[in-house]
């Protein structure tokens, strides 16, 4: 048990920032609407440290509080897919050892969605921060689809072209697009039979690991991923399956 | 302050990009395609949707025999003009209906066709002259704040929900709108239809969606006492087609690549090529700035790495739009602030970059694009970024300013991020104003000695680009490290070869008209 608060600069002071627009003309009045409504919120202390007009009936506003709230740090539990921390080489010579051949994987955008950038940083020979992408890796086979993928053709690529392991991005998230489109994915995937021979992984800049796996997907990477990360989960991942004899 | 440059080498540069486009050129102008055919129909005012929201311009095209679509489709809906009497729109409605076919007309002498066309092409040119003349009355009257004119984007989905953001980020400071698209839009072969309220990352493109900013946008103008842009994509399978729409309906910008949608949407290089050409005839008549996409390449690969691809894209951009009729005050040719935060010196060799830009193109409205690649859920940091970004476009003189937004990796900006994005960069760019002129660059410095190497290495990308011709260069990976095949992408069953007496009676106008 580890009670925890936000930290200003005391101990279980509780202090935290926040910032929002109120669709309401700016006055004395409407700040202390904005520290009202913050009260409301549960917090307490507030203080609103900034508040103006920033167009015709909208006005915007800076507030500290602090909260009252606390949280035993302890009792939460967010799996992180990133546990094997291996070099590109390790990784080579881990699927040498314990699968004998290439991993096949293939990563898309899936849906509308355009932006490669994630997907491309995982892949693309370059790599990101310095960490080479899958591209450059002896023991991968790596197939990148690009951009706007629809679920149907990749889970038919995957099917043609023997895939070991997907990897969807998602970058738009607007009303939940992202979520919709990684529902579609796993669910063709169990349609046709194929989920369970296929090492499934989601990532973008708001996936987490907790939300991919109540999705369905074997992990989920967000912001700051590394092509490293992603290789030694699957090389991993898919050496259990085969001990595993699937 | 001027960097020193090889002003031999820039012309060098301008003479590799006219060897590149020209071969080009000559392919452009045997054929055609489906989109620069549409373009003619909405040109003519033909609009509206039939059987399963199929847009009538894509009806009647569609529906042309193999022998009159290489005619072009101005002769044969002529034909039917001169027949039935009808205008334009009623004739197009009485398609969609099936009431009647373009088909049955054949037999209409190809000189009575022409001559029953004419009135609704000049009707059409009246229209977009008038427009480009309100502009121009209203820029008098109401004129802009000194570039770089701040420019933001409204991309929640929904029209109405945007015009509500756009009137709410000009008051706060915006002079140039964008209405962001839906993200899967540059991929359909067709224009959606009406007010649209659902969207993914922005906003379909639709003539109605075009008024109704324009028109609050108009009104906001009147207010501020400053007139306030609008701009688009035309861009991807409908280029000239949202051409067509932003001219109709009066708006000032549109992006328009010419190599674009090839590398990075997978959209067919013919079918790009002949579209970005009347999309740009269109653009020059109508009096709209284009601005072109070179943010791409650093967004998708090294930005220090490919600042010499960016200069070479820009001399072809500006070559293709020299050979569409556009002057240079039109063509906002792109670069963006894309070098990793984490290099030492990152911010000279932005300058070098921004800087190098403004005096090969001294005439250009340039377009400068934020940080994204590098901005991530630390709002903080972002907004420092976006704040080194604003100095570097108020020293170098950019003059199209996309206003960085501290939540760029997270979301669509909400209303007061966009506030907070219009208030770094007048901050910024009031207190820096004169920076520029005030300071000079140390002789064979990091900077000047950086602009130097980006030109060189960009006038060798020319060559190699000239030797192998613009296409096999794209097939070979030359731009961007991506390859793309030339009969290859997207769109490329509806580029035509051009019969002896293919007939467009607007690019003969246009052609007249840039004499």
């Amino acid at each position: 048990m580890r009670l925890v608060k936000p930290y200003g600069d005391t101990m279980n002071d509780g202090k935290v920032q926040l910032s929002f627009a109120l669709p309401i003309e700016w006055s004395e009045a409407a700040d202390e609407a904005a520290r009202q409504l913050v009260a409301k919120m549960g917090f307490i202390d507030v203080q609103v440290v900034e508040g103006r007009s920033i167009a015709t009936g909208f006005s915007t506003f800076v507030v500290y509080a602090s909260t009252p709230q606390s949280i035993d740090a302890d009792a939460v539990k967010a799996p992180s897919a990133k546990t094997h921390a291996m070099s590109m080489d390790e990784i080579d010579a881990y699927v040498r050892d314990h699968l004998g051949r290439k991993i096949r994987i293939a990563g898309a955008c899936i849906g509308t969605d355009a932006h490669t950038v994630g997907i491309d940083a995982i892949l693309s020979m370059k790599g990101y921060k310095g960490d080479y992408g899958l591209e450059r890796y002896h023991m991968f086979e790596t197939f990148n689809l690009g951009s706007q993928v629809a679920v149907e053709d990749f889970v038919r690529f995957a099917k043609d072209h023997a895939i070991d392991a997907m990897l969807a991005s998602q970058v738009v998230t607007q009303k939940g697009s992202d979520l919709k489109n990684f529902t579609s994915l796993v669910e063709l995937l169990e349609a046709e039979g194929l989920r369970d021979r296929i090492v499934l992984i989601c990532g973008g800049p708001r996936v987490n690991n907790l939300m991919a796996s109540e999705l369905g997907y074997d992990a989920g990477f967000g912001r700051g991923t590394v092509p490293s990360e992603v290789a030694a989960f699957v090389a991993t991942s898919l050496a259990g399956m085969v001990r595993a004899g699937r | 302050m001027e960097l020193r440059i090889d002003t031999a080498l820039v012309i060098r540069c301008r003479e590799l990009a006219a060897a590149i486009t020209s071969p080009v050129s000559d392919f452009i102008a045997a054929h055609s395609t489906v989109a620069v055919e549409r373009s003619v129909l909405r040109l003519l005012g033909v609009d509206g949707v039939g059987p399963d929201e199929i847009p009538v311009p894509n009806l009647i095209v569609d529906a042309l025999v193999h022998e009159d679509r290489a005619r072009g489709v101005a002769l044969s809906f002529a034909k039917a003009l001169a027949e039935t009497g009808l205008d334009p729109r009623a004739l197009g409605e009485a398609i969609a209906a099936g009431r009647v076919t373009v088909a049955q007309f054949a037999t209409v002498p190809d000189e009575a066709a022409r001559g029953a066309m004419r009135p609704f092409v000049d009707a059409a040119l009246a229209r977009v002259r008038a427009n480009r003349a309100e502009r121009d009355a209203r820029l008098a009257e109401l004129p802009q704040l000194p570039p770089p004119l701040l420019y933001v984007i409204v991309a929640s989905g929904n029209i109405y929900e945007d015009r509500t953001a756009a009137v709410a980020a000009a008051e706060a400071g915006a002079q140039i709108i964008a209405v962001i698209r839906s993200t899967g839009q540059s991929l359909l072969d067709f224009v959606p239809f009406g007010p649209t309220t659902e969207g993914f990352g922005g906003t379909y493109a639709t003539q109605e969606n075009f008024r109704i900013v324009r028109e609050a946008l108009d009104e906001v103008s009147e207010r501020l006492g400053r007139y306030v842009m609008l701009t688009n994509y035309a861009s991807g399978l409908c280029m000239p087609e949202i051409a067509t729409m932003a001219a109709l309906e009066r708006l000032d910008m549109l992006l328009n690549d010419s190599m674009y949608g090839i590398l990075f949407r997978d959209i067919n290089m013919k079918r790009t090529f002949i579209d970005q050409h009347f999309s740009r005839m269109l653009n020059a008549y109508s009096g709209i700035i284009i601005n072109t996409g070179e943010d791409n390449y650093l967004t998708t690969a090294d930005a220090v790495e490919q600042a010499p691809a960016v200069l070479a894209s820009q001399f072809i951009n500006e070559e293709f739009a020299h050979r569409a009729g556009m002057p240079d005050r039109q063509i906002g040719l792109g670069d963006a602030y894309e070098i990793s935060p984490d290099l030492e010196d990152g911010f000279l060799y932005q300058v070098a970059q921004a800087q190098l830009a403004r005096q090969v193109f001294p005439n250009a409205p340039l377009k400068y694009m934020p940080p994204t690649k590098h901005m991530t859920g630390d709002i903080f940091k972002g907004h420092l970024i976006d704040a080194m970004f604003n100095l570097t476009s108020v020293m170098t003189h950019q003059t199209i300013h996309l206003c960085g937004m501290l939540t760029e990796a997270i979301h669509t900006p909400f209303l007061a991020d966009r506030a907070l994005s219009i208030e770094n960069a007048r901050y910024i760019m009031n207190t820096a104003r004169h920076f520029g002129e005030e300071i000079s660059f140390k002789p064979n410095g990091i900077v000047e000695r950086r602009a130097q190497a980006v030109l060189a290495d960009c006038a060798a990308l020319l060559e190699r680009v000239a030797d192998l011709g613009l296409m096999h260069a794209i097939e070979a990976a030359v731009f961007a490290d991506v390859s793309r095949p030339p009969d290859g992408g997207r769109g490329f069953d509806g580029v035509f070869a051009r019969a002896d007496d293919y007939w467009n009676p607007f690019e003969e106008a246009l052609l007249y008209a840039a004499r």
